[in-house]
């Protein structure tokens, strides 16, 4: 699906320069994203190095641990096929609390290092686990009880309430987290019973 | 309530720099040598990521700037005129899993066209709160582990996108409509 998603999006685009005659667009847009990337990937290793570095601190010193038993109800039931003490629960409920808090910054890193140690488990490497799919689908309809950035982006705009979108904010994302865990449920059986 | 929320995202990162060095320093975990061995690992999966953060970034540049967004947001137009939608958001509904960057810049400049207080002002926060760069997500997640098959990832990851997108909706008509 990935795959033709990428394909149309290229295809269309260059499709539509072409035909509105302004193809040069196409050689633009590709080459500053292209740069773009390397500065995304440059400005993410400060970030990743910074929150990496506490984590392990937090490991260390007992907290991530403290975390993952407090919350064991909720993942042996969202996670079942993650060993119960496996370092994999505690960068996953790293990753999710900074989404909870709308700090997508510190996200990204916890997020990769749980993701590492989801692979450590997986026996076709090439191929996602169904704990993976469950974390990815959590992290995108996860519940997110404050937006700062746009918070901070309504408050620049003069507005005369920006924190009135929170409440609607996290209806809507209480919303999708609830149907993201039901259609993991599901697609789970869906894709193990075609495959048999 | 508002001014508490401003306080809580103001003081949330300082707060947990300040307790987690603190509390691991109270449990003889020797402090600055650990976050040093655990910060090593940033720069390896950052270079990880490059070719996967390339390959996505190109195709929705390109998507973007040839105007074939556009396009595809105008042909779904008359679909959500019928349910009551203002087309405006829409560009940022098609962003908004593509490029956390871009749909931040369309959210930004419907609020200030429109003024953060008014009705599309207010469902363009609540969309670019509620939602994830789902693409972005899988690109870099999957690909610092060289996972290349994603399964029903994409699909799950999709669904989570537009129900809170459709919640959004339906929770500002009611609650500003």
């Amino acid at each position: 699906m990935v795959n033709l998603i990428w394909l149309l999006m290229l295809l269309a685009g260059i499709i539509v320069a072409g035909f509105t005659g302004h193809i040069e667009v196409v050689t633009e847009a590709s080459l500053e994203a292209a740069q773009t990337a390397v500065n995304l990937a440059f400005e993410l290793i400060g970030l990743m190095a910074m929150w990496l570095g506490l984590l392990k601190i937090a490991e260390e010193a007992g907290l991530v641990a403290l975390l993952a038993r407090l919350l064991r109800p909720f993942t042996r039931y969202l996670f079942p096929e993650i060993p119960r003490d496996h370092p994999a629960i505690g960068s996953i409920i790293m990753n999710l609390s900074a989404n909870i808090l709308g700090l997508g910054n510190a996200a990204t890193p916890f997020g990769l290092k749980a993701m590492q140690e989801l692979q450590t488990l997986n026996p076709r490497p090439e191929e996602a686990t169904p704990a993976m799919c469950t974390f990815l689908g959590l992290n995108t309809g996860c519940l997110t009880l404050i937006p700062a950035t746009i918070i901070g982006i309504r408050a620049a705009a003069s507005s005369t309430d920006p924190t009135i979108i929170v409440g609607p904010t996290i209806l809507a994302t209480g919303f999708s987290m609830i149907m993201a865990v039901a259609g993991d449920r599901f697609l789970r059986r869906f894709y193990n019973g075609r495959r048999g | 309530m508002t001014e508490l929320i401003i306080e809580i995202s103001r003081w949330a990162i300082p707060l947990v720099l300040f307790f987690i060095p603190l509390y691991g320093y109270l449990r003889g975990v020797p402090v600055y040598e650990t976050f040093v061995a655990g910060a090593e690992d940033g720069f390896k999966v950052a270079v990880k990521i490059i070719p996967f953060l390339v390959g996505m970034l190109v195709a929705i540049g390109v998507f973007r700037a040839s105007g074939a967004m556009d396009l595809f947001a105008r042909l779904l137009n008359p679909v959500l005129h019928l349910i009551g939608v203002p087309g405006e958001v829409l560009p940022l509904a098609i962003m908004r899993p593509l490029s956390g960057g871009g749909a931040l810049g369309i959210a930004a400049e419907l609020i200030a066209n429109y003024g953060p207080d008014s009705f599309i002002g207010r469902l363009a926060s609540v969309m670019q709160g509620s939602t994830d760069t789902t693409f972005y997500v899988l690109t870099v997640y999957f690909g610092s582990v060289g996972v290349r098959r994603y399964r029903y990832a994409l699909a799950l990851g999709l669904l989570a996108d537009i129900s809170s997108l459709i919640a959004a909706i339906v929770i500002c008509r009611l609650m500003f409509g």
